[in-house]
């Protein structure tokens, strides 16, 4: 037990490689997928009935698709359309799309929950269209979401672990081929379920913190 | 027909309403509703709940899309292309609309943004003034209704009259031809409904153009210039406060101002303390 420890101590610089790749691929797949989210919430509660319709499908498409086969789907699937990932690209893409339907149900949520007078002041003072959406809606409807977009943030962290079977050099992977060289399988993966409560710390004081921002505009 | 012709012929006529009717579903709300509003009067629609005052004011601004009817503001048809076929897109509409101010009866401030940028907002980003103008008249604005000490806080923060003053404010610095006010103080503790009371006041003398939907009969009585009484989604009566008040001339304004009596009394008082 004790020796695991030290084995996997030892690789530290690997684990410290793997959390660094884990913290990048988790916020640039976030704000990627918060920035996407806002688009397809628009598209959710766009009165054009197609584009509305065409959103509805994909989101919920995208729901019910398990992430494991999504990613599978990106790295090893789209090379036969000639769409070539590095696993990294591919893993960066893979949790992108598949979170960005998340963020736009939450996104949507919000945005039917928000008194209805709110935006129609803005069109009685003659906001309309993107200028309606970007200055009016979208402000309070993020700052309702913020508890919810910290939730999905640790998700994402989570759901960051499965691009291990893509071979993206993450934090789970970077484990396992510790565990997997010098058989310390307890201690490896302990010291990333550590690691990886550790982050979601962080989220969480994050979160609360721009929560405790949020509260005052509400 | 309800043709309300405006009282004072030397001043233009800012608002026109031609035969508007609405319904929602098998609910007729309004019915062929004609009225002019001339500029520098103060318009005051009374009525029962539900008689489609709300509706009507809606219908000025085109929150509401009459069924049927026409709206001119300043001579330009709201919410239609000339020829009167062709709606009018959103962007178009706006342009419209951003010379009409409107104060909510929920007030409708925006929350993430704080007193001053709620006031600032629509003349920036949608009339595309310069913000140092933009700024000057929205603290001269805050100023004018008592809140200065107020502009940094956000909308939580405030009590419901200051509420209203801030949406008052708000829909001044449009600089807008025509103000209106849906129900501006039935959100209000009685306590409070003075000092807004006191600010629309001060707007009425000074000679804006507003259309009021209100309860308050003790404002209506002293501040309107014309009344107009609404009932079951038809102007009923039209006349001066002083007449509308002491003689109406239909039976349902008179019962409809008998219910009022006792309510109108303590507001009455409500607004002199």
């Amino acid at each position: 037990m004790i020796r695991g420890f030290a084995i996997t101590w030892a690789h530290r610089d690997q684990m410290l490689d793997g959390l660094i790749n884990t913290v990048w691929l988790s916020l640039s797949a976030a704000a990627l997928a918060f920035a996407l989210g806002c688009a397809l919430a628009a598209a959710l509660m766009s009165r054009a009935r197609p584009m509305a319709i065409s959103a509805r499908y994909l989101v919920d498409t995208m729901r019910c698709v398990p992430f494991l086969l999504f990613a599978y789907l990106v790295y090893y699937g789209l090379p036969s359309f000639g769409i070539r990932f590095t696993s990294w690209m591919a893993g960066l893409v893979a949790l992108t799309l598949y979170n960005a339907a998340y963020m736009a149900e939450l996104l949507r949520a919000a945005w039917t929950a928000l008194p209805r007078e709110l935006i129609e002041a803005g069109h009685a003072f003659g906001f309309a269209g993107f200028s309606l959406f970007r200055r009016i809606v979208l402000p309070p409807v993020i700052l309702a979401a913020i508890p919810m977009i910290g939730n999905q943030l640790i998700q994402i962290i989570k759901d960051s672990a499965f691009l291990t079977i893509i071979t993206v050099p993450e934090l789970t992977h970077q484990a396992s081929s510790i565990q997997a060289t010098y058989f310390v399988p307890f201690a490896a993966f302990v010291t990333a379920v550590l690691l990886y409560w550790g982050l979601c710390m962080v989220v969480e004081a994050a979160v609360a913190g721009v929560g405790r921002m949020a509260e005052a505009r509400r | 027909m309800n043709d309300v012709v405006a009282g004072r012929g030397a001043e233009p006529v800012v608002l026109e309403l031609r035969s508007v009717s609405k319904s929602f579903g098998t609910l007729q709300v309004l019915s062929d509703i004609s009225l002019q509003v001339a500029r520098g009067e103060t318009l005051c629609i009374v009525g029962p709940s539900g008689s489609g005052k709300s509706t009507l004011l809606r219908c000025i601004n085109w929150l509401e899309k009459p069924d049927s009817g026409a709206v001119f503001l300043n001579g330009r048809r709201v919410g239609m292309n000339p020829g009167g076929h062709v709606a009018m897109s959103e962007k178009e509409l706006g342009q419209i609309r951003t010379r009409i101010g409107m104060v909510f009866q929920h007030f409708a401030l925006w929350p993430h943004l704080t007193v001053l940028q709620n006031v600032m907002e629509a003349p920036l980003h949608v009339q595309k003034r310069l913000r140092a103008e933009v700024r000057e008249t929205a603290e001269a604005l805050l100023h004018k209704v008592g809140l200065a000490d107020k502009r940094d806080v956000f909308p939580a923060q405030l009590s419901g009259g200051q509420k209203q003053r801030v949406g008052i404010a708000r829909a001044l610095a449009v600089r807008p031809d025509l103000l209106l006010f849906d129900e501006p103080t039935s959100a209000l503790d009685p306590e409070l409904v003075g000092e807004v009371i006191v600010v629309m006041r001060e707007l009425a003398r000074d000679g804006m153009t507003m259309v009021i939907v209100t309860h308050e009969m003790g404002f209506a009585r002293d501040a309107a210039t014309r009344m107009v009484f609404i009932d079951r989604g038809q102007i009923v009566e039209t006349g001066s406060p002083a007449q509308f008040f002491t003689a109406p001339a239909t039976d349902r304004a008179r019962q409809f101002l008998q219910r009022y009596a006792i309510a109108n009394a303590t507001t009455m008082e409500a607004v002199a303390s």
